[in-house]
């Protein structure tokens, strides 16, 4: 009753006659008018502003500093690529280098990067929303606003919306696409790039059409129960499969295996003591097995490449009569192997199948044995496989390549929050989300079909931060901007000495023409740099040329008429159009320029820091050893690469020269005259 | 008119508030034990980009005033700009020792982060320990620091690399050695990678780089020669602005 009561006295003192009533507004009217430049006037950034002005005052290029500084709300605006940033609002600092010892934000500049901040603005990095003017709305996702600003950690992948290709300063870009890659992410998840260009895998899963000839049906159960256990370095990721179901699976895979065509050869002997162990090393040592597989060694480390599978458990896995056919010639069993044709004797498989068979592991099979499959067990088998997607890796008799298995990621990065059913525990962000589906794919739902991974957090990192470049905004960039991959090229050699390339599998290790590995060295232009004689001889007989490395080209066992094949190719074909081979006669260099090069070798140009021309004095190993270059490399050739060694074979380590005409031809005469007559091996027919 | 409705609203706003607001703070370990000093056992100096987990995890351990080790003893780690602790608190193992794992904050740069242990009194006792943010510009130079430089300027060698550190006459310095590298100004460590050592009268062994390398990763390559530093690089004088 009172408070009515005041109420209504209060209202008859101001609205009680019309003067008092038009008194009362008008004070009303100002005081409403008045709060739109008051709420103005105490906006965030008008206090930034007043705080950079304050702490750039003191500093020695305060007058500069302040000339530069513009006030009120700035904008980097680019309609083409939908930029609309108020970032340098607050963010005023970012281009001023001088401020590098300020500590706080959001007065730090913006350390070097190869683009300019206002060429393409902030959100196309660090996402966030550019239009805010308030802290929370820019940096933090709110419910209209799903997009925050990316944690630093993945800041590689906004390179990788434009860069397709591997970029020096963008390792965890790299290895996170190099993992999609290995891992087999991208056989059952379409991943396009922009230029809509799928990604591929570079693994290599086996065929499984004839499973049954290489191994037995226990072996096929434990690596289903666990890959990881026969080889740490497995990349197939554990299905988590009960018993039932692997011994199915296994019943399945038998029973759909096809003999291949294996040789009427008899396997070699196969010797037993210990004598033939330490020679089967030895036999796998001089063959440079390990420049492509690992075996663990007694430390537990693994040593070796991994072009090829891990052979540490080799001998619980693989039959006798199927490695004997294997090492003859792999192409028999897998026509798409990376594996050379080595041209192994009877005695050499026989010792290399006595270390290999002698790698087992009873603790990996254990006791399990398997009956008869039944046709319930085959069936189940067959309807599991479906199931799984097995055949999107893996090809099996009888079933059909499994296509867009699972769903597709080239938009993952850009994926919705409100579309994202979060798993228990799992902090609300996009990377977060892919983070935790990577580590424990069933922790969302125990009726997901994607296997578990064995990775290491780097390695999920690295996988995040490669989805996360999959966004919408990269879909959308103009095509000038995209910096597209470099497409494997499928360049094939011609002839007897193409397919001979092809049967010892150079391009698994050599890039020519675009194509191949980057194991050894590039040979687009070996034609150029060899003389015959010494390239005939290193196929026979490959010599160490560089001993700091640790992979090395095999011996292959090639014939006489096979090394000439290869070597007439490789001296027509491999050929520079930049300059002739014969542009310089080696036979007109004086032992005077001989004497100066040798000076200028080891003076001016220090080459003994990498390279070993006089074996007892020079002590360098990083590039190869130069003591028989005159016999090894044509004067061109060198006098060419001590000019600009890259634009010759790209990414080589050695250091572009640039050298004078004269030193370089006096050092190129000091090399040409190392001469040290190669061994040479008597001629195998 | 019935004023208790305050008294329901309040308590009621206040505890809403209270659960909105404050998750619930970790429980405090009890501790069982308390040493004298806090010592660094790995884990300092440690390179990773903005924002990542380092490699290695830091471990401490708490001595009492003799030097052994002692068990349960209360450790607490702090630092400032970002950087995340799991966990950041806790009681040393039987070793005496706590374990834990940093993630740098978002910034490039050096982060030094603080371990405490606090004795019976509540008396403080602490180590600092140092880490190392990459932005791009460390990261790109880190990476061709491993593609050109590491094989004579890193004495240690690895399975996959060895070391051509010995090799040489002249001892190439570790990018770590602040002693000296922070000695040479960036101008003459620009012209000693373009030109080589003997442009400024040093090791011819040292090539140069100038034809191989663009002047934006020799840019690169010194910022991480400079953040890698140790003693930590200072650098002097006034600052002008360069764009």
């Amino acid at each position: 009753m009172k408070i009515s009561g005041k109420i209504a006295s209060f209202f008859n003192f101001l609205f009680g006659d019309s003067a008092r009533a038009f008194g009362a507004l008008s004070v009303a009217l100002v005081a409403l008018l008045a709060v739109v430049p008051a709420a103005d006037f105490f906006r965030d950034w008008r206090g930034y502003q007043k705080r950079y002005l304050r702490l750039v005052r003191g500093r020695g290029d305060a007058t500069s500093l302040t000339r530069r500084f513009q006030p009120g709300l700035q904008q980097i605006w680019m309609p083409e690529l939908g930029v609309v940033d108020r970032c340098p609002t607050c963010h005023s600092a970012l281009k001023e280098a001088s401020l590098v010892d300020v500590k706080d934000q959001p007065f730090r500049p913006h350390p070097p990067i190869p683009h300019s901040v206002t060429g393409f603005g902030c959100v196309m990095c660090h996402r966030g929303q550019g239009a805010a003017t308030t802290v929370e709305e820019a940096h933090r996702s709110t419910k209209s606003w799903e997009d925050p600003i990316l944690p630093a950690r993945y800041l590689e992948s906004s390179c990788g919306q434009c860069h397709m290709e591997r970029l020096t300063g963008t390792p965890l870009l790299n290895q996170g696409r190099q993992t999609l890659a290995r891992y087999g992410c991208v056989r059952c998840h379409v991943i396009k790039s922009p230029d809509g260009v799928a990604m591929t895998g570079t693994d290599d899963p086996p065929s499984l059409a004839h499973i049954g000839a290489k191994t037995t049906r226990e072996w096929i159960a434990a690596w289903l129960k666990n890959p990881q256990a026969y080889a740490s370095s497995a990349t197939m990721p554990n299905f988590q499969l009960p018993d039932d179901d692997i011994r199915d699976l296994s019943a399945f895979l038998i029973a759909q295996s096809t003999p291949y065509l294996a040789s009427r050869e008899a396997a070699p002997r196969v010797p037993t003591d210990d004598r033939a162990l330490k020679n089967g090393a030895s036999v796998f040592g001089e063959s440079f097995c390990s420049s492509c597989h690992a075996i663990q060694n007694a430390a537990g480390m693994l040593v070796g490449g991994n072009l090829g599978p891990e052979l540490t458990r080799i001998g619980s896995k693989a039959k006798p009569e199927w490695l004997a056919d294997w090492l003859r010639d792999p192409r028999v069993y897998d026509p798409d192997t990376q594996m050379p044709h080595y041209r192994l004797d009877a005695q050499q498989r026989g010792l290399l199948m006595a270390f290999l068979g002698n790698k087992t592991d009873p603790d990996f099979l254990g006791n399990r044995h398997f009956d008869p499959p039944t046709s319930v067990q085959i069936d189940h088998g067959r309807a599991l496989v479906n199931e799984r997607g097995c055949t999107a890796c893996h090809e099996i008799n009888g079933v059909k390549k499994a296509d867009n298995f699972a769903p597709e990621l080239t938009l993952v990065g850009s994926r919705p929050l409100a579309k994202i059913l979060f798993a228990p525990g799992v902090a609300h962000t996009l990377p977060d989300y892919i983070a935790a589906k990577i580590r424990q794919p069933r922790s969302f739902s125990t009726s997901l079909k994607m296997p578990q991974y064995t990775l290491a957090p780097e390695q999920v990192e690295a996988l995040v931060t490669a989805l996360l470049a999959q966004t919408e905004r990269a879909q959308k960039m103009p095509t000038a901007l995209r910096v597209p991959p470099r497409r494997a090229s499928d360049y094939h050699a011609a002839g007897q000495a193409g397919r001979l390339m092809e049967e010892l599998r150079c391009f698994s290790c050599h890039t020519i023409n675009g194509r191949g590995g980057d194991m050894a060295p590039d040979l687009t232009w070996e034609g150029t740099a060899v003389t015959r004689p010494w390239l005939v001889n290193f196929l026979k007989n490959p010599n160490t040329l560089r001993p700091a490395l640790i992979r090395r080209m095999p011996k292959f066992n090639l014939t006489d008429a096979e090394a000439d094949t290869l070597a007439d190719y490789i001296m027509t074909v491999y050929q520079t159009p930049a300059f002739d081979r014969d542009s310089i006669d080696s036979s007109r260099f004086t032992p005077a320029d001989a004497e100066h090069g040798k000076e200028l070798f080891y003076g001016k140009y220090a080459c003994q820091s990498c390279h070993i021309v006089d074996p007892d004095k020079d002590k360098g190993y990083i590039g190869p050893t130069l003591t028989q270059t005159g016999a090894r490399l044509n004067a061109a050739w060198i006098f060419h690469w001590l000019k600009s060694a890259e634009s010759l074979r790209p990414g080589t380590l050695e250091p572009v020269w640039k050298m004078s005409d004269e030193d370089a031809r006096a050092v190129s005469a000091f090399l040409v005259a190392q001469k040290i007559a190669p061994r040479t091996e008597p001629a195998k027919k | 008119m019935n004023r208790t409705w305050w008294a329901w609203v309040i308590p009621m706003m206040a505890s809403v508030g209270a659960c909105a607001r404050h998750p619930a703070t970790p429980l405090e370990p009890k501790p069982k034990a308390f040493g004298a000093e806090v010592v660094l056992v790995s884990g300092d100096k440690q390179v990773a980009g903005v924002g990542a987990q380092l490699d290695q995890p830091v471990v401490v351990q708490v001595n009492d005033r003799k030097g052994a080790a002692v068990a349960g003893a209360p450790v607490r780690f702090a630092a400032a700009g970002g950087v995340a602790f799991q966990p950041d608190r806790g009681l040393t193992g039987s070793d005496g020792q706590f374990t834990t794992n940093v993630s740098l904050g978002g910034m490039a740069g050096p982060y030094q982060i603080v371990a405490v242990t606090t004795d019976s009194s509540g008396k403080r006792a602490e180590v600092r320990i140092e880490e190392i943010a990459e932005g791009y510009q460390e990261r790109l130079g880190q990476q061709l620091n491993a593609i050109h430089c590491i094989r004579c300027h890193d004495p240690e060698s690895t399975p996959e690399r060895v070391s051509n550190h010995d090799n040489l006459s002249a001892q190439a310095h570790a990018f770590t050695e602040g002693a000296v590298l922070n000695a040479i100004s960036d101008a003459n460590l620009t012209a000693i990678i373009s030109h080589g050592g003997a442009a400024l009268n040093k090791s011819p062994e040292m090539p140069p780089y100038g034809n191989r390398l663009t002047k934006s990763e020799i840019d690169a390559l010194v910022a991480y020669i400079r953040a890698v530093s140790d003693p930590p690089y200072r650098p002097q004088g006034v600052f002008y602005a360069t764009n």
